[in-house]
């Protein structure tokens, strides 16, 4: 038993929160999300610097061979900074299941690019009306002659607008496949969006595209298991971000309690304020054990289960931690947490966002019970 | 990182797995595992059981009979016991008055005292809590006056848990009443329970259970050979313990026991023809008390991999495991009792045919285990202890 990082793994977190310190500051934050693209090229090709794209990826495509414990404290990093590039969506979502289920050539021609930083990725998995369904259904691809012909659409496509390569779910004849789409081909249209808590995301309509034989990614009809695998990745990755959004309210609630004076004294001196931040305290601390016990297991569970019951307990717990966390957060900034020009309202947001993203603790709790 | 047990650590846990199988009077089992009290006469008989085997106090320095064992075999030694439904033994002697020994006794006190404590001669009880002084324990008013080589102790204790098993008892009292500080004028006496003058009388609980007592003494002679460590000092012995106190306070390994034991009742249950466990309604509750444990566990063992590593006790942080731990016992103790429904209600002291055992004792269990956030420092105080310690307010 040992819960102490490795020294490669503190370099990087530490390496990382120094360049967020410096570079991505709340005002320079707020200028990424309100400009055109909504995020930093200059960043992303930091990150790649720093490893961040090629850590979970295989040696054989260029990666370092590494897992979600080597990624943990970099992503509870990104999370204190409410970073808004699309880092989850391309090592955990997109890259992984490319890594997974690419052939050599699809391989050859996707992951350098990521690794690199010089080109981003997407995953479309989620469809309308159907909540966080993995399993495709309105979005479908049939044979034409030796290729695919798509049609559906995607909703909620984080990172999609500006990616080289979009990886679509579909269902096809005998279960679900995935598809490499480019998105500037016929018939492929985005609707680009911001999120609430500043993020990009796109709604893909997808018009009889036409594919050739090799945009199948993985196995036809067998896609499930690897969607579901993926998820799971990005999921124990989102907790730990989730970690560092709760490290940054908590800290700035502290620190707002302390010089927040009302009848003549700190706030802090109220009892049933003190209570309330020991248990915002308690949550996070909670928290963080369950977002190490869900990286541990979808990096070496010795069963499908197994990885499935960390991820969903963690979710649960980080689900409803988030909630109290963002909730109280406000409560005890009184006015000034409602307001835009506090970072307190955008770390609500993203806590507010990821207690859903992937499952809500309702889903999650559904999902326990099936296992 | 690395989440996993070691083999040696395996191999250690297997051990304990395996003697507790093969030592523990299984009509003691029967009793932890279906919530009845433990009779003195039993609790001796375990403690003579793992004093006969070493382990009546593994966490005491080797010298003195303890195990040498490292904290993470202490974890996995009292985890073994609540997975197995082995009681621990009472804390105040081998736990609390030993660790006052170990650190504040003379030679002559450790030589006396603590060999008995090991063997389990001795039955030792707490005397801290008074009427008036509960949360704020300055404010204890029970008092000893020094009358040549005695004290002579009036005034009351409460909440004496076991009391009416006590040989001894180990008390705060007041032997400066003027003290500048309410702090400065306490002492800490150990008081044989057989001295002419002390009344035991049972406070029975709302479980109908008799576990806690006052205790009166009355012109109380105790000799001041008896005071540990100096006279007036007696708060800086007792701060030492309230730290001991909430070590292991968790209880994760008894909480595993009993969610699965609620799994099972809730499989055997029926609702509406089916299984409760498929309720949606029940086995989401049940399932975010899993997860609630699961991250006590967890946070449990990443305190141990602290503390392993810097030799440091865990400090204040500690406390969050008393809060996450008593709260995961009482949402045990109400979901067993919702999940027999209506058979929660008749109250029945032994067997009686229609009723199981166990299921009479799951009402009682319930009103019984709102003790668990009261006792040993109330989980609001153990909140100020982590505002005041650890977040600095």
């Amino acid at each position: 038993m040992n819960f102490e990082l490795t020294d490669e793994q503190q370099q990087l977190a530490d390496s990382l929160a120094k360049f967020l310190n410096n570079e991505y500051g709340f005002e320079k934050r707020k200028a990424i999300v309100q400009s055109p693209s909504g995020l930093s090229e200059s960043v992303w090709a930091t990150f790649a610097e720093m490893g961040l794209t090629a850590i979970a990826l295989p040696e054989a495509d260029g990666g370092f061979g590494g897992g979600a414990m080597d990624l943990m404290a970099a992503m509870e990093a990104c999370g204190e900074a409410l970073v808004v590039e699309p880092l989850l969506d391309n090592i955990a979502l997109a890259g992984r299941l490319v890594a997974r289920a690419g052939t050599e050539a699809q391989r050859a021609a996707l992951l350098p690019g990521l690794i690199d930083g010089s080109q981003r990725l997407a995953f479309a998995g989620l469809e309308p009306g159907r909540r966080y369904e993995l399993t495709p259904a309105t979005t479908s691809a049939r044979p034409e002659g030796a290729g695919w012909v798509l049609d559906g659409s995607k909703c909620v496509v984080l990172g999609a607008a500006g990616a080289h390569r979009l990886i679509v779910s579909a269902s096809t004849a005998g279960g679900s496949s995935l598809f490499i789409v480019d998105p500037q081909a016929p018939g492929v249209s985005l609707n680009p969006s911001r999120t609430v808590d500043g993020l990009r995301s796109a709604d893909v309509r997808l018009q009889a595209v036409a594919l050739e034989a090799d945009a199948l990614l993985g196995p036809l009809n067998g896609a499930l298991p690897l969607i579901d695998e993926a998820t799971d990745f990005a999921t124990a990755l989102l907790c730990a971000d989730a970690v560092g959004a709760m490290k940054h309210a908590n800290d700035a609630t502290l620190d707002y309690l302390k010089t927040r004076k009302q009848f003549g004294v700190p706030i802090a001196s109220f009892q049933v304020l003190q209570h309330r931040m020991v248990d915002m305290y308690i949550q996070a601390e909670q928290s963080r054990s369950m977002a190490i016990l869900a990286a541990a297991k979808v990096d070496a569970a010795t069963d499908v289960a197994e990885r499935r019951r960390a991820v969903s307990m963690a979710k649960v717990k980080i689900a409803d931690a988030a909630r109290q966390i963002s909730q109280e957060s406000v409560q005890l900034h009184g006015g000034m947490g409602m307001s835009e020009e506090l970072k307190i309202s955008h770390t609500f947001r993203r806590l507010t966002m990821i207690a859903q993203r992937f499952g809500d603790a309702d889903h999650h709790l559904e999902r326990l019970a099936a296992l | 990182m690395d989440l996993s047990y070691s083999a040696e650590e395996q191999a250690f846990r297997d051990e304990v797995r395996a003697w507790l199988a093969a030592n523990l009077p299984p009509e003691i089992r029967a009793k932890v595992v279906n919530y009845q009290h433990l009779s003195k006469a039993e609790f001796i008989r375990w403690h003579k059981i793992l004093a006969g085997k070493g382990w009546s106090v593994p966490h005491w320095p080797v010298e003195w009979g303890g195990t040498g064992w490292n904290i993470t075999q202490r974890y996995i030694y009292d985890e073994e016991f609540g997975l197995a439904g082995a009681p621990g033994l009472p804390p105040f002697g081998p736990a609390m008055c030993a660790s006052v020994l170990h650190r504040f006794g003379t030679p002559e006190q450790k030589a006396r005292y603590l060999p008995r404590i090991r063997e389990g001669d001795d039955f030792w009880v707490q005397g801290y809590s008074e009427p008036g002084a509960g949360s704020d324990l300055a404010a204890l008013k029970c008092r000893a006056d020094r009358q040549g080589d005695h004290y002579v102790v009036n005034g009351q204790k409460i909440w004496t848990t076991l009391g009416h098993y006590g040989d001894w008892i180990f008390c705060l009292v007041r032997t400066d009443a003027a003290a500048e500080k309410r702090q400065e004028g306490i002492s800490f006496l150990l008081i044989d329970m057989a001295t002419p003058g002390i009344t035991v009388r049972p406070l029975i609980l709302m479980d109908g259970g008799h576990e806690v007592n006052e205790v009166f003494f009355d012109d109380v002679k105790v000799p001041v050979e008896n005071l540990v460590f100096e006279e007036n000092k007696g708060w800086t012995v007792a701060k030492y313990l309230l730290g001991h106190e909430r070590m292991g306070s968790g209880q994760v390994g008894a909480s595993k026991r009993e969610l699965a034991k609620l799994r099972e009742l809730a499989t055997r249950e029926q609702k509406n023809g089916q299984p409760l466990i498929d309720d949606p309604r029940f086995r989401d509750r049940l399932s975010r008390v899993e997860v609630e444990l699961a991250a006590l566990e967890l946070t449990s063992m990443r305190f141990l991999d602290k503390m392993r590593r810097s030799g440091q006790p865990p400090g204040a942080d500690v406390s969050m495991l008393k809060i996450r731990g008593t709260e995961i016992q009482q949402s045990i103790t109400e979901l067993m009792m919702q999940a027999v429904g209506p058979m929660a209600q008749p109250f029945v002291a032994v067997d009686d045919g229609a009723i199981d055992h166990f299921t009479s004792r799951l009402a009682p269990r319930y009103f019984n285990f709102r003790k668990t956030s009261i006792y040993a420092g109330s989980n609001e105080i153990q909140r100020n202890i982590i505002a005041k310690m650890t977040l600095g307010l």
